[in-house]
């Protein structure tokens, strides 16, 4: 499926050269051609030729499950930091609890992680989050890892096979935010390999075969364990 | 901070061949070389080294704008700092903004406020942070050129990366990126920045006189330096993301590569103790 040599790093004002092109995300058309906004990889699909990005924060869409850390609270909703421009409001209304006005302290503090949704995002930007999906919830315990969010879909894998795959050798929770956080919670030293193993991924992620290597890199680990 | 003393007797910034003091050509540039991403904790960084000077960028960003009164509801504002350490000049440089580098700032804000799409991020802020850490003139093109590696770095969206460079007239003669002498005793310099995709000027500075001719074979000196820095800045930016790339293929091509060398933490994490085995 992968063709390598498609994989080509593009440079802002880079021209992406093709008959009939249009442009799509993370490009832009000047005079009638095409060209790279961002510092990514080149991509072409259904006539349109995209870049994704290699950096950069993460861009909210509706949908998207998040990892958000509360930095603040008001007296009817929460402040997310979910590692975009901005942050990101939980109503109360928006929570599975009942909360009075002004009462939001008793149900999340300020460095609470939770597991939330992205409920809208509006012309301006202006983005909210929602906890009343079926599986979100406030993460208790464990710690956060940060990847770059174009990196998420090689942690999480073709239908969630890799993240598995971490999961079932190391016998962790994994929870990988689309935002590039990603809250693990287990045994210390599983998680460090847990942590380990998406480092490689993020170090590796062009790469081909890359869950293959990855089943070869966690077998190793847990065998030197156990000598 | 500049010297006021003369130029020593006998001493010619441009010999009879033709040479400068430091050898070059009156259209050569100085050494460049350009690294991206040389610091973990900002969102994209870039060290330049031009001739002697030494200049480190940061970007952070977009990001919520503080203070809050600065934020423009319809787009992002590029706010810069350049700054000079205090030991980049002979005589120590007293730390803290000063009217020169506040200038410096914002003309450097305006040039990177054309190119960046700013549109694209209501309400937010992106700031760039330059380190003049040695200073031998031209530091602001040094500076332009580090930050705009930076931006893209940070995964910015922008038109184009933007390449500072700078000209002037030393002993009756248009030359390309002066030296600290050549600054200090020369007739003038004009620093410029362009965006080389379209040939837009996006800053244009000058500091003494120049004839209407002698000011566009300044400008044509420079645009055709800038081409030639556009394509080292384009360099840095691919060295810094196929590295990973190559370093597996060097290895055997179907071997999970060793574990015990592949990830290394140089992602955030360095710092943590027991983390590297």
């Amino acid at each position: 499926m992968e063709n390598r040599t498609t994989r080509e790093i593009v440079i802002p004002g880079q021209p992406l050269e093709g008959p009939g092109l249009r442009p799509g995300p993370g490009t832009f058309s000047e005079g009638g051609r095409v060209y790279a906004a961002l510092l990514g990889i080149r991509d072409e699909r259904n006539g349109f030729v995209q870049v994704i990005p290699l950096s950069g924060r993460y861009v909210p869409r509706v949908g998207d499950a998040v990892i958000g850390t509360v930095i603040d609270l008001g007296p009817g909703h929460w402040l997310l930091d979910i590692n975009s421009p901005y942050p990101a409001p939980l109503h109360a209304s928006e929570s599975p609890w009942e909360v009075d006005y002004g009462d939001t302290e008793r149900f999340l503090r300020i460095g609470d992680v939770l597991l939330a949704e992205i409920l809208f995002v509006d012309e301006n930007r202006r983005v909210q989050v929602t906890l009343n999906r079926e599986g979100l919830h406030k993460l208790e315990g464990g710690g956060l890892v940060q990847v770059s969010p174009s990196k998420v879909p090689r942690v999480i894998g073709k239908k969630g096979s890799m993240v598995s795959l971490i999961k079932e050798f190391t016998r962790c929770r994994i929870f990988v935010g689309q935002n590039g956080w990603i809250w693990i919670d287990g045994d210390p030293e599983d998680v460090r390999v847990a942590e380990e193993a998406i480092r490689f991924i993020e170090r590796y992620a062009q790469a081909v075969g890359l869950t293959e290597t990855m089943h070869g890199f966690l077998e190793r680990k847990y065998q030197k364990r156990a000598v | 901070m500049e010297d006021i003393e003369h130029l020593e007797k006998g001493m010619k910034l441009i010999d009879e061949k033709g040479k400068r003091i430091d050898g070059r050509r009156p259209d050569e540039l100085r050494p460049v070389s350009i690294e991206a991403g040389v610091l973990h904790r900002a969102d994209g960084s870039a060290y330049v080294q031009w001739g002697n000077n030494k200049v480190l960028a940061a970007v952070y960003g977009p990001r919520e704008a503080h203070p809050r009164h600065l934020q423009k509801p319809t787009r992002a504002l590029v706010q810069c700092r350049y700054n000079m350490a205090p030991f980049s000049v002979t005589d120590r440089k007293r730390p803290g903004p000063d009217r020169r580098s506040t200038e410096i700032s914002k003309v450097i804000s305006e040039a990177f406020s054309s190119q960046i799409f700013l549109e694209q991020f209501p309400r937010t802020s992106v700031d760039v942070y330059m380190e003049v850490l040695q200073a031998d003139a031209g530091t602001r093109c040094a500076a332009i050129t580090a930050a705009s590696v930076a931006i893209a770095d940070a995964g910015i969206p922008m038109r184009d990366l933007v390449v500072g460079c700078a000209s002037g007239k030393v002993s009756g003669v248009v030359v390309l990126d002066l030296n600290k002498e050549e600054d200090n005793y020369g007739e003038a310099d004009v620093p410029m920045a362009v965006a080389p995709r379209t040939g837009q000027l996006v800053l244009l500075q000058m500091d003494g006189h120049l004839t209407a001719t002698e000011f566009e074979k300044a400008m044509d000196y420079s645009i055709a330096a800038a081409h030639k820095i556009y394509e080292l800045q384009k360099d840095a930016l691919r060295r810094r993301y196929s590295v990973s790339l190559e370093e597996l293929r060097a290895k055997e091509p179907n071997m999970p590569p060793e574990p015990e060398e592949a990830p290394k933490y140089d992602v955030y994490h360095d710092d943590e103790p027991g983390v590297v085995e």
